[in-house]
């Protein structure tokens, strides 16, 4: 994926976002403090903003001035951990023009390390690394059995919602739902959700 | 002096504490950074960000956080602004804006606070 495609992906990811704010600011209200969705919309919005004086930047430039304008803008815990994600990732595409799928799963293990440490956070905690932990292992997994980028992504796509649902089976120890506890239990997590929407529109175009 | 910065999702919550701090430590620089730029509530990497420069000092800065993204904000404000004597502090926000803040202004440095703020937590009130 080059940079040209890479700000495409990004208008389109922006504009899932916009579509689903109302649906992922409902899933926050009911165990968080209902601002995931609106929150992420700002942020994006104002990602979108950066993106035309982006096309003769790298891929990796690219995704770091995303991370970075997420954290100025987002305004809730969703800046500080994708911002820190979309930076990891960023920084370690540094130098590559176009971005395979070896270098996108590299990148994602940086991002996911650096959202755990940014968060506090580890797998089983009802956070978006309960889908973007296994979306990783089977994208991982399809592309070593097939090299085929599509199937790859088909398949981290299957595991990211998968891992959504995982989240309704417990109960948040991280993040504004862990004041609930148990009574989290039965609502799948906010985080994980977006999360997976944003894999599912790469998935898209890959 | 070390100086203070309050980070909190609410601008009432972060205004309310550092005047309840004021109350007692009437000279100590401390500036709230509380809620978004549209007051709305939320973590301002930016709001964050002025607030340390308006209370800075070669003593240093201790930032209180109440959760969440409060925490995860002020640490990347942190690390954007390296070089500079800023740290967080693990306690209450409230009591441990009281606690720091009369401690500085007895010429306390911001390691023996930070020391003090950390037992800050660990107080029962009843």
């Amino acid at each position: 994926m080059n940079t040209e495609k890479l700000i495409a992906v990004i208008h389109k990811i922006a504009a899932k976002i916009e579509e689903e704010k109302a649906f992922l600011t409902e899933l926050d209200n009911v165990i968080g403090d209902g601002d995931h969705g609106i929150n992420l919309a700002r942020g994006f919005g104002e990602v979108e903003k950066k993106l035309d004086a982006m096309a003769d930047k790298e891929p990796g430039d690219v995704l770091k001035t995303v991370g970075m304008t997420l954290v100025s803008t987002v305004g809730g815990a969703s800046g500080p951990l994708y911002g820190t994600g979309f930076m990891k990732l960023g920084a370690a595409l540094k130098g590559k023009a176009d971005v395979t799928v070896p270098d996108f799963l590299a990148g994602l293990q940086l991002a996911i390390e650096g959202i755990m440490q940014r968060g506090r956070s580890t797998k089983g905690e009802k956070t978006m690394l309960d889908a973007m932990i296994p979306a990783k292992e089977a994208m991982e997994a399809k592309w070593n059995e097939s090299q085929d980028a599509k199937a790859a992504f088909a398949a981290g796509v299957a595991a990211a919602w998968e891992g959504v649902e995982y989240t309704k089976t417990i109960a948040a120890t991280k993040g504004r739902a862990s004041y609930l506890g148990e009574r989290s239990i039965g609502h799948q997590d906010p985080g994980a959700t977006s999360f997976t929407m944003v894999l599912e529109i790469v998935a898209n175009e890959v | 002096m070390v100086g203070f910065v309050i980070v909190s999702h609410s601008a009432k919550l972060a205004e309310g504490v550092a005047d309840l701090a004021r109350m007692m430590a009437k000279t100590v620089p401390i500036a709230p950074a509380g809620g978004l730029e549209d007051g709305s509530f939320g973590t301002s990497f930016e709001k964050i960000s002025n607030a340390i420069d308006q209370v800075y000092s070669d003593d240093g800065v201790i930032l209180l956080m109440d959760m969440g993204s409060a925490v995860m904000t002020a640490e990347m404000v942190i690390e954007s602004m390296e070089g500079r004597k800023l740290v967080m502090a693990d306690c209450p926000i409230a009591e441990g804006a009281v606690t720091g803040t009369v401690g500085a202004e007895a010429g306390m440095s911001l390691e023996e606070i930070l020391e003090d703020l950390e037992q800050v937590g660990a107080q029962k009130k009843l």
